[in-house]
């Protein structure tokens, strides 16, 4: 019968022109969204120029140059004599290299087809490239769990969220440009394991997993959420065949991929953070062995089996879990890192690690900063749980775990909002799509133009659904109807039945539409606000908008500047470790402490010497062979981040390490102030004196902006120092050491202070420098 | 004490019958699974004789058996005829999944023994 054959023909083309379409306007979508993640993040590239912001991305910066222009080779095996000065840093075994290599590719691959684009471009330039990535993995992401609408709907809030685009603006070349796109790749490349099954997908997540390793320290989270999120299906229930496959070969192969990454090493196997992936490989083997069995046996004999094994193996694991304990409980930390450990208990860092204490990422952010980072998604989140829900599934179950596990992380530090972002931005894009989704539906139920089968509300629809089922059975005859129903984009009748069921009325459901318009346009303003004004300030320039007019502080890199064209190659230069980064990188001399952070006592000795007096500051920086001094001052102009703000953590740090440098002597009733009410320890000491030497002359008060009184003490002289360079703010002010006189008559003459004798009290403990 | 003897006798022998009842291409994957894990096991002891430098050989070598074992338990779930999950999943797919996956291995294995 040629009619309904062609009808069926017309309508199966009618179903693939209507996929083609889609296809078609998915790909279009995904192509603006990658526009839009890309153009967002240019703010700060028109407003002042393409410049590498911050302290982090000097770093990385200065490791990509050094890799473009040494290899490979030289790179992996590089010793830094410049930082660290005289201890060095095995850079090729503490960085990590995700970020460097990627950039390093993209610019060699450019570079051999002819577009000479310097490193400097590429490497501000690589993180919004990668949040273009990122959003499309989102999509995929979405896409396995929910359907491509809420795919694409994640994509487009991935794209904007501030939070994101706080760490991934253009210029910010730190390692979260690359890893958050490296985390959700392989969350993707995990569900779709899960969803199919297929060994294939097994090895891109673990290669995924390797990639993610190489590029951030947060790794451990993935290898922690994974194990936590298959013990959760073990218990509920949903073992599969698939869980295997996606688990235990991402753990082995993702064990010795780690391990081979120089920064982790054999951390893989040995520290706790890894742990728990053994023990949930251990007992997803037993828990598969089991149901192997299960299905061996009857079941009566399989009781039996049970009660034996049990009896057996709980002896065997109660040995076990002892060895293990003890062995865990011998090492101070329980085998954690300080990092984790301030990540699982929120006070650990004040009490015994004040360097991570004393990072402003590292506090625990407040609920504004909540609405900031990802606004509108805060109150969609929620109502994305509950879709997830409906129904469950082990993708959907993965994410809400997800979720709720980065929340709480984000509680404890504010640096990892970055990891909250895109689980928000994903079950926001599924509650807003199914919102969406119902809303449409019952908008185009309702309208009366189609046939009598989809009539008014949702009154008529218990005998609709008999009606409809019967017109399935009888094909041939009524292909009309059947056209119409193709026509309407329906998919199989009792599906269709079910949507007919949680029909709304006509109007609200336009109104609901109108107001979710509405709000993801606030949602659309308030990222492109937060981009433009809040998120894109290189922070080596500064301006500021005035009654007389616009101001741009450029002083940082003068001073930088000024540095590497007036000094010799090796000479040493001493500041406090936030700029020790961008010293070497701009100003390339040789410095004493770095951002990395990773030698206490060091900064501890810098940190001594800024709070001693002068001479014995002189002593401290001689033996580090030190010729200049570095101090950020921001009196003259109102900039609150600078040492003498930074003042207080110097103190700590130092007094923590060594003994006679006690804070008490610098606080006057609890506060640390440098007018006349400052203790004589703190207007002594080698900060407040390079700091204020001069600033009398500036207004003839010596009025501090930022601390907003006049200082304490205002004219005095420095013996053991001279002044060298002071930039046009008085924004950086370089110091030289002055060598130690020739001739030493008799007693050495200098100022009566309470330092001789305050040192003098300390008695037995001596530090090395006298 | 003896109906519990009984019945261990009595689950061990029906758990040989069921087990003698699979086909044989498992039972030679399930062949492949135990001598690797015995191969672990034997480094395993090795390491216990003469000390665990250097590491990341032994870990390696260790790893490489684990990894090969549980890919071969992959394929064998992959390519089982009562598993209706992957019933429309040709075996020569699976096969091919399981040689790259091998091969990865591998290749990550010859780069960390040192």
């Amino acid at each position: 019968m040629p009619e309904p054959q062609s009808s069926v023909a017309s309508s199966g083309s009618v179903d693939r022109l209507r996929n083609a379409f889609g296809g078609v306007l998915c790909t279009f979508t995904l192509l603006l969204i990658g526009v839009l993640a890309f153009s967002i993040r240019l703010f700060s590239v028109i407003k002042y120029e393409s410049v590498i912001h911050e302290f982090d991305p000097y770093f990385n910066y200065r490791v990509t140059q050094f890799l473009s222009k040494n290899g490979i080779y030289e790179f992996w095996n590089w010793f830094d004599d410049r930082t660290w000065y005289p201890l060095g840093r095995v850079i090729g075994g503490t960085v990590y290299p995700g970020l460097t290599l990627t950039a390093g590719t993209i610019w060699w691959l450019l570079n051999s087809l002819n577009i000479p684009l310097s490193v400097e471009t590429v490497c501000v330039f690589t993180a919004p490239i990668f949040s273009v990535n990122a959003s499309w993995a989102t999509y995929l992401l979405t896409k396995e769990t929910k359907g491509p609408g809420a795919g694409l709907m994640a994509a487009t809030i991935l794209a904007m969220v501030p939070s994101y685009i706080s760490r991934s603006v253009a210029g910010s070349y730190d390692n979260e440009a690359v890893a958050i796109f490296a985390l959700i790749f392989t969350f993707y490349l995990y569900v779709k394991t899960l969803n199919t099954g297929s060994l294939f997908y097994a090895t891109l997540n673990a290669l995924s997993y390797f990639y993610m390793v190489c590029s951030w320290g947060g790794y451990t989270f993935i290898i922690n959420l994974i194990p936590m999120h298959v013990l959760l299906c073990i218990v509920t229930g949903r073992y599969s065949s698939r869980l295997y496959i996606a688990y235990a070969p991402l753990i082995v192969l993702g064990t010795l991929l780690a391990a081979l990454v120089p920064v982790v090493g054999f951390n893989a196997v040995m520290t706790s953070e890894h742990f728990a992936s053994f023990l949930v490989f251990i007992i997803l083997h037993v828990v598969a062995l089991v149901y192997y069995i299960k299905g061996l046996l009857t079941p009566r004999l399989f009781k039996v089996a049970m009660t034996f094994v049990i009896t057996v193996g709980l002896a065997v694991c109660f040995a076990a879990a002892a060895i293990l304990v003890a062995l865990i409980a011998s090492s101070p930390t329980k085998g954690w890192s300080g990092r984790s450990l301030s990540l699982l208990d929120p006070t650990y860092a004040s009490k015994y690690i004040p360097i991570i204490a004393s990072v402003s990422e590292h506090q625990p952010p407040t609920w504004p900063s909540y609405f900031m980072d990802i606004n509108v998604l805060a109150f969609l989140v929620p109502a994305g749980i509950i879709s997830c829900f409906l129904p469950l599934s082990d993708a959907s179950s993965f994410l809400v775990l997800y979720l709720v596990t980065s929340v709480y992380f984000s509680g404890v530090m504010v640096r990892l909002m970055l990891v909250l972002a895109p689980a928000a931005c994903i079950l926001s894009g599924i509650a807003l799509s199914e919102a969406f989704g119902v809303l449409t539906r019952s908008m185009k139920f309702q309208r009366p133009t189609l046939d009598d089968v989809s009539s008014t509300a949702g009154d008529g629809s218990s005998d609709t659904p008999t009606n409809s089922e019967m017109v399935s059975k009888e094909k041939p005859s009524k292909k009309n109807r059947k056209k119409d129903r193709d026509s309407e984009g329906s998919s199989p009748v009792d599906h269709r039945t079910e949507e007919k069921l949680l029909v709304l009325p006509c109007g609200p459901s336009a109104v609901g539409i109108m107001l979710l318009i509405i709000l993801s346009g606030f949602y659309v303003v308030h990222c492109v606000w937060a981009a433009a004004e809040a998120y894109s300030a290189p922070s080596i320039v500064l301006t500021s908008r005035s009654h007389d007019g616009f101001h741009v502080f450029d002083d940082f890199r003068e001073a930088y500047g000024w540095l590497r064209h007036n000094t010799d190659v090796d000479d040493k230069v001493a500041s406090w470790w936030d700029y020790g980064y961008q010293t070497t990188a701009m100003a390339n001399k040789t410095v004493i402490v770095d951002n990395n952070t990773w030698n206490n006592t060091h900064i501890a000795t810098v940190g001594t010497a800024m709070a001693s007096p002068e001479k014995a500051a002189w002593e401290i920086f001689n033996s580090l062979d030190v010729k200049y001094v570095l101090v950020i001052f921001g009196g003259l102009i109102g900039y609150p981040s600078d040492d003498i703000n930074k003042f207080l953590w110097m103190v700590r740090i130092g007094g923590s390490v060594f003994p006679q440098i006690k804070e008490a002597d610098y606080l006057k009733d609890g506060n640390y102030r440098v007018d006349t009410h400052g203790t004589s320890t703190m207007l002594n000491s080698l900060m407040y004196k390079l700091c204020y030497y001069r600033f009398v002359e500036t207004d003839g008060k010596g009025f501090d902006r930022v601390r907003r009184y006049e200082i304490g003490k205002k004219h005095f002289k420095l013996t053991h120092f001279e002044e060298v360079f002071t930039t046009h703010h008085w924004m950086v002010r370089i110091y030289k050491l002055k060598p130690q006189k020739n001739r030493v008559r008799g007693k050495l003459k200098f100022k009566p202070s309470s330092k001789t004798s305050s040192m003098r009290k300390t008695g037995g403990k001596k530090s090395p420098w006298q | 004490m003896p109906r519990a003897t009984s019945d261990a006798k009595l689950l061990i022998q029906s758990l040989g019958k069921a087990y003698a009842a699979t086909p044989t291409n498992l039972k030679i994957i399930d062949l492949y699974v135990v001598f690797v894990v015995a191969t672990a096991l034997i480094q395993v002891a090795y390491m216990g004789l003469v000390g665990s430098f250097p590491f990341n050989s032994f870990l390696s070598g260790v790893l490489s058996c684990i990894g090969t074992a549980v890919l071969a338990v992959c394929l064998r779930i992959q390519v089982n005829k009562d598993n209706k999950e992957f019933k429309d999943l040709p075996p020569e797919r699976a096969f091919a999944d399981f040689v790259l996956c091998n091969l990865v291995l591998h290749l990550v294995i010859m780069n960390f023994l040192g």
